[in-house]
């Protein structure tokens, strides 16, 4: 990494102690997420080490900072980590020194550049400017302002990629997404209520190695890590599919370990890579510490029926249905039924007997 | 709509009107059948058989001497793909989970590897019994749109459960919507079709066997 610019990702990482074992350690992880083969590790590093330190501008508006959290301080600083720092992250409003004008100066400086990836959290509140502003610049003023001029728009955590929580109903703000309002360039999504650490570096990264975006699915969410589901890659899998399921969170079948789907688990429904890389360097994931997927990187999780009910069952109580059906059932029927009767009691009434006469009588 | 949003509303709404629609049907063919009612019967019974209806509901299910041999294709096919189902719908632990949102029971279901033999034996019990009433001239002379629209209605959350528990397609969300939907269906027709027969039958079959024993014909 001797020979590289100081404004290059690798001169960076060298300067901030970070290991060309551990380096390529990252490189290779990154080569097995995106399904390359292991000629391409020389490859991503080389130009990884190479790649200018791009311009990351981050927008954050109607959101917890759990994402930032998550990206930040979820554990000690590791190549990843590293990766994020080393972009030149000029705008982050959370992490920033300056503030006040000074910081929207930065930000107007980074646009100037161009050539800036533009980083989102949180959703965009379209009912009422005044609802969230930064330096009294409605959210999506500043949204569409900062976008005109970006090479790319990654939308980071469900907040930013679907409305997320502010978007739960009745939705109060008119919370929208980033990509209902960006339609004129790509915009990644990167969903998680928070997203994984990993996800968001390894989407940057592919950008510095490939100068493009990584493949999309159709919720926007990078294939790699959002193209199976939680389900499909738990390690708990074949406890369902042997029948064997936690009924509570303190009986014996949970201290097992067994399947949590009784217990609300929506990993079959959920696409994310929490089952594979983890979380906190790779300690654990919501699964592995007793609790069900609740589906947090799925548009309007927070609106898809009960947390703790199985995934097949009714999301909403059926005995008003019920009640209405059986009393418009008897009642319909009830009615249908004596309109028969009357009829039948009619037709006696009105029956002719035919006598033998009858039948000999000639016309 | 995205796919989860269509699976939210399958799970609450949808079936919730399907359910409102398929009990609605069923109450009200039942008052139609039985406010058609019966002349009394004034001649003694020929014969005292107590519960000949009984045996007939029953007996009704078995196949009649030499018919097995006769019609295999019709009695096996219809057997397997008969229990196929019970086992597909009443022992897959999230059909049991299902009821039990519904009922407040449940019980306890089998490991999925024998599920998925039940589904696919009724699967490929179906696929043969089609190709037979579509085959044999008089089954198919016989056979009405209402035959053909059973028939539909009971594959299609057949292949759907069998294609989402899978992963026949990539997306598992929407392949599980329209499962539930499937069903759905199915409970709506249900009660205006041949399919009223899983209520029907066993009115039609007690009926028979009653009338049959008062008359000297006793199962």
């Amino acid at each position: 990494m001797e020979s590289q610019s100081k404004n290059a990702v690798g001169a960076a990482l060298e300067a901030a102690g970070v290991s060309r074992r551990e380096f390529l350690g990252f490189c290779a992880t990154l080569a097995a997420a995106y399904s390359l083969p292991g000629t391409a590790v020389d490859a991503i590093a080389a130009a990884l080490e190479k790649a200018p330190r791009a311009s990351v501008i981050w927008l954050s508006f109607q959101e917890c900072t759990g994402c930032t959290e998550s990206l930040t301080r979820s554990h000690s600083p590791t190549v990843e980590g590293l990766i994020l720092e080393q972009v030149s992250l000029d705008y982050h409003h959370t992490l920033q020194a300056a503030s006040g004008e000074a910081a929207e100066h930065a930000r107007e400086e980074a646009m100037r550049a161009g050539s800036y990836l533009l980083v989102v959290d949180g959703s965009v509140p379209l009912g009422n400017p005044g609802f969230s502003t930064i330096a009294g610049v409605s959210n999506v003023d500043m949204l569409m302002e900062t976008a005109k001029d970006a090479a790319a728009v990654i939308a980071v955590g469900t907040c930013a990629a679907y409305g997320g929580l502010p978007a739960a109903l009745p939705n109060p703000t008119g919370a929208v997404s980033v990509s209902h309002l960006i339609k004129d360039k790509p915009v990644i999504n990167v969903p998680g209520c928070p997203p994984i650490p990993v996800v968001i570096t390894g989407v940057l990264a592919h950008f510095l190695t490939f100068g493009t975006l990584p493949e999309l699915d159709h919720l926007g969410r990078p294939k790699v890590f959002y193209g199976e589901s939680i389900h499909d890659r738990c390690y708990r899998r074949p406890f369902y599919d042997q029948g064997k399921f936690a009924e509570t969170f303190d009986d014996e079948g949970a201290r097992k370990g067994w399947c949590l789907y009784k217990l609300g688990c929506k990993g079959p429904v959920t696409y994310n890579a929490c089952a594979t890389t983890k979380w906190n360097d790779g300690v654990s994931f919501p699964i592995q510490s007793g609790h069900g997927c609740l589906g947090c990187s799925e548009p309007g999780f927070w609106d898809q029926g009960p947390f703790y009910k199985a995934l097949s069952m009714p999301t909403a109580s059926m005995q008003k249905a019920v009640g209405a059906a059986v009393g418009a059932g008897v009642a319909i029927g009830a009615a249908m039924a004596i309109r028969n009767k009357a009829a039948m009691t009619a037709a006696k009434a009105a029956h002719e007997p035919v006598r033998v006469e009858d039948l000999e009588r000639k016309s | 709509m995205s796919a989860l949003e269509l699976l939210t509303w399958a799970r609450g709404s949808g079936l919730a009107l399907a359910l409102g629609l398929c009990l609605f049907g069923i109450i009200l063919r039942l008052f139609e059948i039985l406010s058609l009612g019966r002349k009394t019967d004034l001649a003694p019974a020929r014969t005292v058989t107590p519960g000949s209806g009984w045996r007939t509901l029953l007996s009704r299910s078995l196949p009649p001497p030499g018919m097995l041999s006769r019609a295999p294709l019709t009695y096996v096919g219809g057997y397997v793909f008969h229990i196929g189902i019970a086992i597909a719908v009443f022992f897959f632990v999230p059909h049991i989970e299902l009821i039990r949102g519904l009922l407040g029971f449940g019980w306890r279901g089998l490991p999925n590897l024998f599920v998925d033999i039940a589904s696919i034996a009724a699967i490929l019990a179906m696929l043969a019994v089609l190709a037979g009433r579509l085959t044999d001239p008089v089954k198919r002379f016989l056979s009405g749109k209402g035959d053909w629209l059973a028939w539909g209605l009971t594959f299609l959350p057949l292949a759907t459960g069998y294609a989402a528990f899978h992963h026949l397609a990539e997306n598992y969300t929407l392949l599980l919507a329209l499962h539930i939907l499937s069903v759905e269906l199915l409970l709506v027709v249900l009660p205006f079709s041949k399919l009223f027969h899983v209520v029907g039958l066993f009115l039609a079959r007690w009926y028979n066997g009653e009338i049959a024993g008062r008359k000297g014909v006793a199962s």
